[in-house]
């Protein structure tokens, strides 16, 4: 037995005896596990599928172990994902930090940054959030203007964020900030981490056309933050940033879509409300659904040749490129079916005669919008295909 | 296998490209329409693919073929698009040595390494509708003590004139489907070219009580399984070859718009173009993700036809739904040189419809991907 195959089996083994079956269900969103300083777990067997994960070291598999890792190459990192893709295991914890600043500062971070931030990241005790939007730049991220001043051995910050998830309930963020204000935009950007229990950090939530929503406000008002955890070279931020919101399209096709609580599966609603169509009009919604999966599938095999594309060393970046773009559009697209196929029942707000199931379907076809805009619209993507992917003139 | 081209597939794509650049350029194909070659191909060109082993990437060692694996046509037909290339690849190698395979017995078999060599050519004779429907089959076949009598009309066959023999698919007086092999001189059927708009090799044929002997029945009653395997390789195949001319189109398009200039700018510059063409770019990425999924499944022998079913169907949907966006949009954004009969997108427009239309247009393909899902449930 080669050593893949005996890695594949006994991680097999591992899994079947450490996952507590109700891990292996579809996972509601009331039931997403966070790491951080608040840690909470709903029943045992979320406390026992993360512990178990955390001393593996499988919160962060493909890091080295002398951060907290657990050290795996490529390929048993792709047997592993694809172990769990079996199982359906839940994700043992949602964490910001591992998927997205974590592979950043393994790159670009001094020794003593990532001896001090990586561990206890690989071990789930810090919540991160994500402090780049803010009012007024929307898609054009780098007209940024949070401001870092550098004062003696801290920077003080001044300015807003917005649209943070789950500002309110992190701790700690890694934000964007203007150290160069002179400088054209995009160069005078830099990478840095804060604690949200600073002196000067409010926050406020945001309520969306869907509800309460996990997006926040941030203010900083004459914030202190030691220059030590500035990450990278000053000025240098944006290049980080790019590779971070790569970091996150890659985070994003990691787990199963079906472990996922925004997971709805629209064939099931299909079986379920149209088993037979025979009028006109049941004909054609029925067809625009087999549509609508047909493109899901495309989508989902579309991630596949790029996890297969990344192994064979393939240029991959114009399929980074669309994959936020077509799986946003295609989830709205899908929750419009979902709403005609329900009718009524997928459009109540609250209370008696809708099954929770149904207004978390509301809730998911409303906040269907904000991804089509968050982390950059759909236009600013076709704009990114057009002239970095196909190499289209700027206009004059 | 996986959803890239191996080392081997890689081989195969470079040297397909370098065959068909220097042996088949558009030209050639537009010299074929020009002077109106009723065989639709150049013998010479389907000589060389021979020698280069194409026809026998998919069949097994003993039966004259090279045993690569069903993935070896997925680099040939994408670059047979891309060249515009017309051959009998599809239906002498992938449709009828592909049902003899699985269903002949072994004299028949024997016919195999034949058409491998190209010293035969075989077309098959399935659809009776303008449409394709596979299930739609009135030719009637009447056993006699002689063999079999043919009466019935079959249309749209792909390189029918001057193939050797052609597979019929007809239904046997007990209402089973029957496949035969009838030889193109068979009495009493006859063959009617249909001019395309791609000049390609198409006729129909006309049974009135053609007389078959006994032995050119290649099976009847258990047609269905292989009938339907094939037509799924065929589907996605065409896929391929879809994918190969939308890909063409895209990249002329592309330096189009880069170098076209009006209103004093590069037209490309533009963002209501900029937005279209980002739109055409997606869509191509998940036609060849479609594409690369079916060949990996039909790869995998038939271990799971259902699975097999909704992937093939899912290809040639998505390559079909990618080709109408293209084509359309090519001619839209090149303004009048796309329409004019010099400039070669028109050809590739005229070939994608017929690809398009061949065994299988959107809506079957959906209705086929929909009840191979449910079957798999």
């Amino acid at each position: 037995m080669s050593d893949l195959e005996a890695f594949r089996a006994e991680t097999r083994a591992w899994l079947e005896a450490n996952c507590p079956a109700s891990m292996r269900t579809a996972m509601p969103s009331d039931e997403m596990v966070w790491g951080g300083r608040n840690l909470e777990f709903k029943h045992e067997d979320q406390r026992l599928w993360f512990e178990r994960m955390r001393d593996k070291g499988w919160f962060c598999p493909d890091w080295p172990s002398e951060y907290g890792g657990g050290g795996l190459d490529h390929q048993h990192l792709a047997i592993l994902e694809a172990e769990m893709r079996r199982l359906r295991c839940r994700p043992p914890q949602i964490n910001l930090g591992i998927w997205m600043l974590g592979p950043v500062l393994l790159e670009y971070a001094s020794e003593e940054q990532k001896q001090r931030f990586l561990p206890p990241m690989a071990r789930g005790e810090v919540r991160w959030c994500q402090g780049f939007s803010e009012p007024n730049a929307g898609s054009d991220l780098a007209s940024l203007r949070t401001s870092a001043v550098l004062d003696g051995d801290d920077y003080v910050i001044n300015g807003t964020k917005i649209w943070t998830s789950y500002g309110n309930k992190s701790d700690w963020m890694y934000a964007l900030v203007r150290t160069g204000p002179m400088v054209p935009k995009q160069a005078g950007i830099s990478l840095i981490v804060l604690d949200m229990q600073s002196p000067g950090v409010t926050v406020t939530p945001i309520d969306l056309i869907s509800g309460k929503s996990s997006f926040c406000q941030v203010f900083f008002d004459n914030v202190r933050v030691p220059k030590s955890q500035l990450i990278g070279q000053v000025n240098e931020g944006w290049k980080l940033a790019k590779a971070l919101l790569q970091h996150e399209r890659r985070a994003m096709s990691k787990f199963s879509e079906f472990a996922l609580p925004t997971h709805f599966d629209l064939d099931e609603f299909l079986q379920r409300c149209l088993p037979q169509p025979t009028s006109a009009d049941e004909v054609v919604l029925h067809q625009r659904a087999i549509a609508c999966m047909m493109n899901e599938e495309a989508y989902s095999l579309t991630n596949r040749r790029m996890t297969d594309s990344l192994r064979a060393r393939q240029d991959v970046s114009g399929l980074m490129a669309i994959s936020k773009l077509v799986h946003s559009e295609q989830e709205r697209e899908k929750f419009e079916l979902l709403l005609e196929l329900l009718g009524h029942e997928a459009l109540g707000w609250e209370g008696q005669g809708f099954s929770p199931r149904d207004l978390e379907l509301t809730g998911a076809w409303l906040m269907s919008y904000a991804q089509t805009i968050a982390g950059g619209s759909s236009e600013v993507q076709l704009n990114v295909i057009a002239k970095r992917v196909l190499g289209l003139p700027d206009a004059k | 296998m996986s959803l890239v081209y191996n080392e081997d597939q890689l081989q195969l794509l470079d040297s397909a490209r370098d065959f068909l650049a220097a042996r088949s350029p558009v030209a050639a194909q537009r010299a074929l329409r020009d002077e109106k070659s009723p065989l639709g191909y150049d013998p010479k060109v389907w000589e060389g693919m021979i020698e280069l082993g194409w026809s026998a990437v998919a069949l097994p060692e003993e039966h004259g073929g090279l045993n690569f694996g069903f993935a070896g046509f997925a680099p040939l037909f994408e670059q047979i698009g891309r060249h515009l290339t017309a051959s009998p690849m599809l239906s002498s190698i992938v449709l009828c040595a592909g049902l003899i395979e699985q269903l002949g017995s072994a004299d028949q078999k024997a016919l195999l390494p034949a058409l491998i060599c190209g010293e035969k050519r075989f077309a098959l004779a399935l659809e009776e509708c303008a449409r394709h429907q596979p299930e739609t089959c009135s030719l009637i076949a009447r056993k006699t003590s002689e063999g079999y009598r043919l009466s019935g009309r079959k249309v749209w066959v792909a390189d029918a004139q001057g193939a050797d023999s052609w597979l019929v698919v007809a239904r046997s007086e007990a209402g089973q489907r029957a496949i035969f092999i009838v030889p193109a001189d068979t009495q009493g059927v006859s063959v009617s070219p249909r001019q395309m708009i791609d000049a390609r090799n198409m006729a129909e044929l006309t049974f009135e009580d053609a007389l078959v002997e006994a032995s050119a029945l290649l099976a009847c009653g258990n047609t269905e399984n292989a009938l339907e395997r094939v037509l799924e390789q065929g589907r996605t195949c065409l896929a391929a070859e879809l994918l190969g001319l939308s890909e063409t189109l895209f990249e002329m398009t592309i330096d189009y718009l880069k170098t076209r200039v009006q209103f004093d700018a590069a037209i490309g510059s533009f963002q209501a173009l900029q937005h279209r063409a980002a739109r055409l770019y997606i869509e191509l990425q998940l036609a060849r993700s479609a594409v690369m999924g079916a060949f990996e499944c039909l790869e995998r022998t038939a271990d799971n036809a259902a699975e097999c079913a909704r992937l093939s169907s899912l290809a040639k949907w998505k390559a079909n739904q990618a080709a109408q966006l293209i084509s359309n949009e090519a001619v839209q954004m090149h303004g009048g040189i796309g329409v004019t009969d010099e400039y070669d997108l028109g050809l590739y427009l005229k070939r994608i419809r017929l690809a398009q239309a061949q065994l299988g247009h959107s809506e079957f393909l959906a209705r086929r991907y929909a009840e191979a899902s449910q079957g798999n449930s």
